[in-house]
């Protein structure tokens, strides 16, 4: 008897595939997606043309023309007889980068330090911790600006009669002004002792991190960072002759001349994204210290470890890998709601450069195009970076 | 925020095949009302009072034009722009017309594709401070903070006057008047600059109108008028010539009350205009009354001025140089035939 070996399976139709018909649909998405793009971008430039409105970035090149920001608060040394737009452009991204990394670093210390008090068992700070949380997470966070600025800021006396500290620094409802340091000859030196002691830290933790790791000793590693990072350059400036001077404020006019100005606009923006990002923040770090399981604690506890270096050593690393990816995101935000500077004209890039220099030479699409492209690149390295720092304290699974 | 309402602009132009280039006085017509862009409010030019209608001097603008095409001043619905907004509002075609105390300049007349009907402001940008600074003159303003309203011409003319004498200034931008006015009240800045049409509006509106000054320099020309956009002229022409009637009717005597008895007056020029002789009306598309409309509705020049800015209200401006050409000012009008 001979075997069939006719294969009696009849072949599987094109469309049951699963392989071709997970390929088929890949191929369609791109291909309305690619068209759609491309419908809107000829879209784009046919209602354009319609309009007589030409695309271009040769604005870029031309002189700006007009004073974003205060002489006293010009980080870029804009010069308004001869800068251009993009000038404009870099001034308002200095500006915005300043208080989106002043406003990180803010934020995390006050939501740390609440997120932690929120967990107290007194109930009087817990109450607090709670109470600032509570309230200020749920307010928007323009209300917030406008009332720092208006409210708070703008009821400091006038310039005229500022509060005076000490004949030194002057507080008003437009700055805080304090002297500021001059350089002189030599000062490179403490500069250079300062990198040297940083330097010499960094290096000297490592050798005492090794050496408890093998001997159980421990070093005064803090002191001895204390007197490398600031008692050395100190030493340095006195060797010097203490080659620095200091450009007193005076008030000669409307304003004071000289001196380092903090203006009103910063101080209310970045007291509003502080204390309203940190709010969240500490919810998240309330969060993660809660999911270290208490077992952790009470062994702590058993090997003799005292409250405070449990909480260092065994709750914090731990809480941390819950903590840092939620909070990615709070430090995202923090950045991108600092475009909100406008309402009370802080020179922000949103201000100067997708406002200002818009208006004046109405290149909409261009300048605003540039303006989302900053706040993605922003927003992708502190993404990057936290990425990078999330991996170092999650768990290493062995 | 503004970036969304840009971005819902640009991505409106994007998406609506452009209305701009169609009739605009048939699309109009067929929606039944003139959509007007003005400012979010300055009194005397445009702002809503306590029933929420609209007044003002360039209100009454847009009220003479919806009489001129219906014969009805209501049949407007105001949409308030910001300095920023007001063009891309107008190039989008959200709005029909533009009153909003515009300076007329060749950038925007030719590059932003506008088409300005004329001039029913002749303005001039000032400085307003306290009067207990003893300031007597812009050119004492060293080291002062100005407060700036951002997206206008003042913002180049102040950085130019104050290259120009040598001195330098604090800039306190922000977005619209109510706020400059709230940072110069509580004195965020020791001068406020803007159109001194603008500032005597602002000034009546302070909590102490009298404490403060507005400066004798003039530090530009700033002829305010109504635009429209490029590509329909005959829209122009009605915008034109509706401004042109107010200050005709002012030259000839025909105000809101004698509107009806003037229809038969010896003048052929009133005749004209009020449509008892010849049919101007025609030519713009237009019912043969639109002239007697237009002054029934609002009045003539002098009577829309002095009832928003004139001397007896708040804002408080003399005629100056916008009086009748015969009376000493520049205000001129094309004949009507």
């Amino acid at each position: 008897m001979t075997i069939e070996t006719v294969d009696t399976q009849p072949k599987p139709n094109l469309l049951n595939d699963p392989k071709f018909r997970a390929i088929a649909a890949q191929i369609v998405v791109v291909v309305l997606f690619v068209s759609f793009v491309a419908y809107i971008i000829s879209n784009t430039a046919v209602n354009l043309e319609k309009l007589g409105i030409k695309a271009g970035f040769e604005f870029l090149g031309l002189q700006a023309g007009f004073m974003p920001t205060s002489p006293n608060f010009n980080l870029t040394d804009f010069d308004v007889n001869k800068d251009t737009h993009m000038d404009v452009f870099w001034l308002g991204l200095v500006n915005t980068l300043l208080i989106a990394v002043l406003g990180i670093i803010a934020a995390t210390i006050v939501g740390f330090v609440f997120g932690v008090l929120r967990l107290s068992k007194n109930p009087l700070v817990n109450f607090v911790a709670a109470a600032y949380i509570e309230g200020v997470r749920n307010i928007p966070l323009l209300l917030q600006i406008l009332v720092w600025y208006f409210g708070v800021l703008l009821a400091l006396p006038i310039v005229k009669q500022s509060i005076n500290m000490g004949d030194l620094v002057f507080l008003n409802n437009r700055y805080l002004v304090a002297p500021a340091p001059i350089f002189e000859d030599g000062f490179g030196f403490v500069t250079i002792a300062f990198i040297i002691g940083i330097v010499a830290t960094f290096f000297l933790a490592r050798w005492a991190h090794k050496r408890q790791d093998t001997t159980g000793q421990q070093f005064p590693i803090f002191y001895s960072a204390l007197g490398l990072i600031i008692g050395f350059p100190i030493l340095v400036l006195l060797a010097m002759g203490v080659p620095l001077n200091w450009n007193i404020p005076e008030l000669k006019g409307f304003n004071f001349v000289g001196g380092v100005q903090i203006t009103s606009q910063l101080t209310a923006l970045f007291l509003a994204l502080t204390f309203y990002t940190g709010s969240f923040i500490a919810e998240n770090v309330r969060a993660g210290i809660l999911a270290v399981s208490h077992g952790q604690t009470e062994a702590a506890y058993a090997l003799g470890l005292r409250p405070n270096r449990t909480m260092s050593l065994i709750v914090i690393p731990q809480a941390m890998r819950v903590v840092v990816p939620p909070v990615t995101s709070q430090y995202l935000n923090l950045t991108k709601n600092s475009s909100l500077a406008i309402a009370i004209g802080y020179p922000d890039i949103v201000n100067v450069f997708m406002g200002i220099s818009l208006n004046q030479t109405g290149k909409a699409i261009e300048i605003i195009g540039m303006t989302m492209g900053v706040y993605l690149t922003i927003s992708l390295l502190i993404s990057m970076f936290m990425n990078w720092y999330n991996k170092r304290v999650a768990l290493v699974e062995r | 925020m503004k970036a969304l309402k840009l971005l819902a602009a640009t991505a409106a132009l994007a998406v609506v095949s452009t209305a701009a280039s169609a009739a605009t006085l048939d699309d109009v017509k067929k929606k039944g009302f003139i959509q007007c862009g003005v400012t979010t409010g300055l009194v005397g030019f445009a702002s809503p009072d306590d029933k929420g209608v609209w007044k003002g001097f360039d209100v009454d603008f847009c009220r003479a034009m919806s009489a001129a095409i219906f014969g009805d001043p209501m049949k407007v619905k105001f949409t308030p722009t910001t300095g920023k907004t007001r063009f891309t509002a107008l190039a989008s075609g959200e709005i029909d017309v533009l009153a909003r105390n515009t300076t007329w300049t060749m950038s925007r007349d030719t590059d932003l594709g506008f088409e300005f009907i004329g001039v029913n402001y002749y303005d001039g940008q000032g400085f307003m401070i306290r009067k207990s600074l003893g300031v007597k003159s812009a050119t004492e303003l060293n080291g002062a903070s100005v407060c700036i309203q951002t997206g206008t011409t003042t913002e180049l003319n102040l950085a130019d006057y104050f290259r120009t004498n040598k001195m330098s200034f604090t800039p306190v931008v922000v977005e619209d008047a109510a706020e400059a006015r709230q940072n110069y009240d509580k004195g965020a800045c020791d001068v406020y600059t803007t159109d001194r049409s603008g500032l005597a509006a602002q000034r009546s509106v302070l909590s102490e109108p009298d404490a403060h000054m507005v400066l004798p320099e003039i530090i530009s020309k700033e002829p305010l008028g109504p635009l429209v956009r490029h590509g329909d002229n005959a829209w122009g022409d009605l915008a034109r010539w509706t401004l042109n009637v107010l200050i005709s009717a002012e030259e000839l005597g025909v105000t809101m009350g004698n509107a009806d008895s003037m229809k038969t007056a010896n003048n052929p020029e009133i005749k004209r205009m009020l449509g008892t002789e010849g049919d101007l009306g025609a030519m713009l598309g237009l019912g043969k009354d639109w002239g007697y409309n237009i002054l029934k509705a609002v009045g003539n020049y002098s009577e829309v001025y002095e009832r928003n800015i004139g001397t007896k209200t708040a804002v408080n401006l003399a005629r100056g140089v916008n009086a009748l050409w015969n009376q000493g000012g520049i205000l001129y009008s094309a004949p009507l035939r």
